[in-house]
């Protein structure tokens, strides 16, 4: 409706005023009622994400049958804080041994991930020698080979060696470099500026002490999304230990977990104690170094 | 570029510094050239040459020719039924996965407050350990007794069998995957704030709504990021092995219905020690997979836009 189908009653100085304060109100409770919905949605699908978790919680302290009760048991009652001293001792399957060899092979593999690959890309990135960009470009090229195509013959290749049964196959590799990570190392040891090596240079340092000494503290947050990143692949990595592992005092948590929910079908309750006692670790750590989480995924996605 | 002053060419003391600088730069690089050819190069080149063998590791290879592949396709049924599983699979969980991934962006574009800790909470699913998270949906997904079907009960819905149904035994692993969008909606965020807000606002102000803003300028620019988590969807969904073997073990249990096929590779190169037939599997899979990713990547000239194409 245009103008002049506006009732004229108002005065001409206080309408404007008050046609202002009208829109400026029924703004706000739009803003309001936007909010408001905003969160239910947000709140309804933080709950469908968050129920797992809590279901696991609740039923490592349940006994078995508690778990499948009609109706539904929200609360443990009373909780069976045992559950969690029996997963950790359990004959065959001792979790609290599982736990220290999760903790043995994650950090071993995160330390060489992230040696190897930060002397790699930092190669790459600052020195100069023939066929760097072909050995670059050969690098990019094997990210889009799947696991599935290799793993068959380094079996074998360690197999041939006797190595089958140790954790040397699923460390060794990663002293020797990951082709994604040393990507992204490269990526930001390019991204730095040249006077500081060129002083370091200047002053009588070798390349290697350049690159200790004055680049690596620079890349610091890159190392620590290498880090973060290595650490939960490996922390959750099954398919590994399961071909190379074959006794149950070495195997780390996700295989201990696995051979135990194959072997004990009906311990629901310890099988619950056990993956807590798996997920915990994880989210510890993720609540400490979130910001280098958060940076990895940027990068992850740039740009395709 | 600053760093051709130093190679500038200026008698023997630079030629020295030019050889030391490159002697360097190869010992800074080759544990990376020997992981190359002994961890990438060779088992390549020898998954192709094991698929032409028969081996059982304790014998030497035998060479069969084409044998693995005819075998592949006229006398394993196994065969056709995992690749069944696992196209079924891809099919369903790729496409729920963006959608559902790109939703949850959206949620977490919006400028409410809070916003920090339910993007927590959506990604802290995807951190949680294969075997774990499937032991939990295991027991959530319970025909009798479980969560999922008591909260079903609720609305007076009968619940199906879920793990111990071959009918539903898929859509339920294809909803475990769909837990862990956490991590691909991050990087859908990522790309939803790198949008230049002057793009949305300028729009608006021509007096586009939501929904042509968001089909007009969200999504096109969105289409990079699109195109990178559907071909990583694609392979991944592919190679799904963990939660596949935890419920249903090598047999895929229950009847044959989550015999993926990497399990089923798995149970021939490490159950019955079929080393050749199995590097056949993975050729195969290699083989598709490519092309599958090749196919994408040529469909993207179409539609996925690149701002480059904007300063043309």
């Amino acid at each position: 409706m245009d103008q002049a189908a506006q009732p004229i009653t108002t005065s001409r100085v206080a309408r404007p005023v008050a046609v202002a304060g009208v829109a400026k109100a029924r703004r706000n409770r739009q803003r309001l009622i936007k909010n408001i919905v905003a969160h239910a949605v947000l709140i309804a699908f933080s709950i469908a994400f968050m129920v797992p978790f809590y279901w696991m919680l609740v039923s490592s302290l349940k006994t078995n049958q508690q778990i499948f009760t009609i109706p539904i048991q929200w609360l443990p009652d009373p909780p069976r804080w045992e559950n969690y001293s029996e997963a950790l001792n359990y004959p065959n399957f001792p979790f609290l041994r599982f736990l220290g060899n999760s903790v043995f092979y994650s950090v071993s593999v995160t330390i060489g991930t992230v040696i190897s690959c930060a002397a790699v890309g930092y190669g790459f990135a600052r020195l100069r020698f023939p066929f760097r960009d072909t050995l670059f470009y050969i690098t990019i090229a094997t990210l889009m080979i799947p696991f599935i195509v290799t793993f068959i013959p380094t079996y074998i290749l360690f197999k041939n060696f006797g190595l089958i049964g140790s954790y040397t196959p699923l460390i060794l590799p990663a002293f020797l470099g990951n082709a994604f990570f040393i990507f992204m190392m490269r990526q930001f040891f390019l991204g730095l500026p040249n006077e500081l090596a060129d002083a370091a240079r200047v002053d009588g340092a070798g390349h290697f002490r350049t690159f200790w000494q004055v680049m690596l503290p620079l890349v610091k947050p890159a190392l620590m999304v290498v880090a973060v990143f290595t650490f939960l692949g490996t922390w959750n990595d099954f398919l590994g230990p399961l071909i190379y592992l074959s006794d149950n005092k070495l195997y780390p948590l996700s295989l201990g977990l696995y051979a135990f929910r194959a072997q004990r079908t009906t311990e629901w309750a310890l099988m619950m104690a056990a993956s807590t006692i798996t997920t915990l670790p994880l989210i510890i750590i993720f609540f400490f170094t979130q910001r280098y989480f958060l940076e990895g995924i940027k990068l992850t996605g740039l740009k395709g | 570029m600053a760093k051709m002053v130093l190679s500038k060419p200026g008698g023997s003391r630079s030629n020295k510094l030019r050889r030391n600088e490159a002697i360097a730069g190869f010992a800074f690089v080759l544990p990376w050239v020997i992981s190359l050819l002994v961890f990438t190069a060779y088992p390549v080149l020898a998954s192709f040459y094991y698929s032409f063998t028969q081996y059982s590791i304790v014998q030497e290879p035998k060479w069969v020719g084409l044998g693995n592949y005819t075998t592949m396709f006229t006398a394993d049924p196994a065969f056709k039924v995992s690749v069944y599983n696992s196209a079924y699979y891809a099919f369903l969980s790729v496409p729920l996965g963006l959608l559902s991934s790109l939703g949850l962006a959206l949620l977490l574009n919006m400028r409410v407050r809070f916003i920090g800790g339910y993007r927590t909470l959506f990604y802290l699913a995807s951190l949680t350990p294969p075997v774990a998270g499937t032991i939990i949906f295991i027991i959530m997904f319970q025909p009798r007794g479980g969560l999922i079907n008591g909260i079903l009960g609720w609305f007076g819905i009968q619940g199906p069998a879920w793990f111990t149904d071959p009918n539903w035994s898929k859509p339920g692993l294809i909803l475990l995957s769909l837990w862990g969008v956490g991590a691909s909606s991050l990087i859908f965020l990522a790309g939803l704030k790198d949008i230049p807000a002057e793009l949305l606002e300028a729009a608006s102000i021509d007096g586009a709504n939501v929904w042509q803003r968001f089909w007009r300028i969200t999504i096109p620019l969105l289409t990079p990021v699109i195109l990178y988590n559907l071909v990583t969807g694609v392979i991944a969904s592919f190679q799904v092995f963990t939660s596949a073997m935890v419920i249903g073990g090598t047999t895929g249990r229950p009847q044959e219905s989550l015999l993926m096929y990497f399990v089923h590779l798995y149970r021939n190169a490490f159950r019955y020690f079929n080393m050749g037939y199995a590097s056949a599997l993975a050729v195969v899979l290699f083989l598709a997979v490519l092309a599958i990713t090749l196919l994408i990547f040529r469909s993207a000239t179409r539609w996925v836009f690149y701002e480059g194409e904007l300063k043309s």
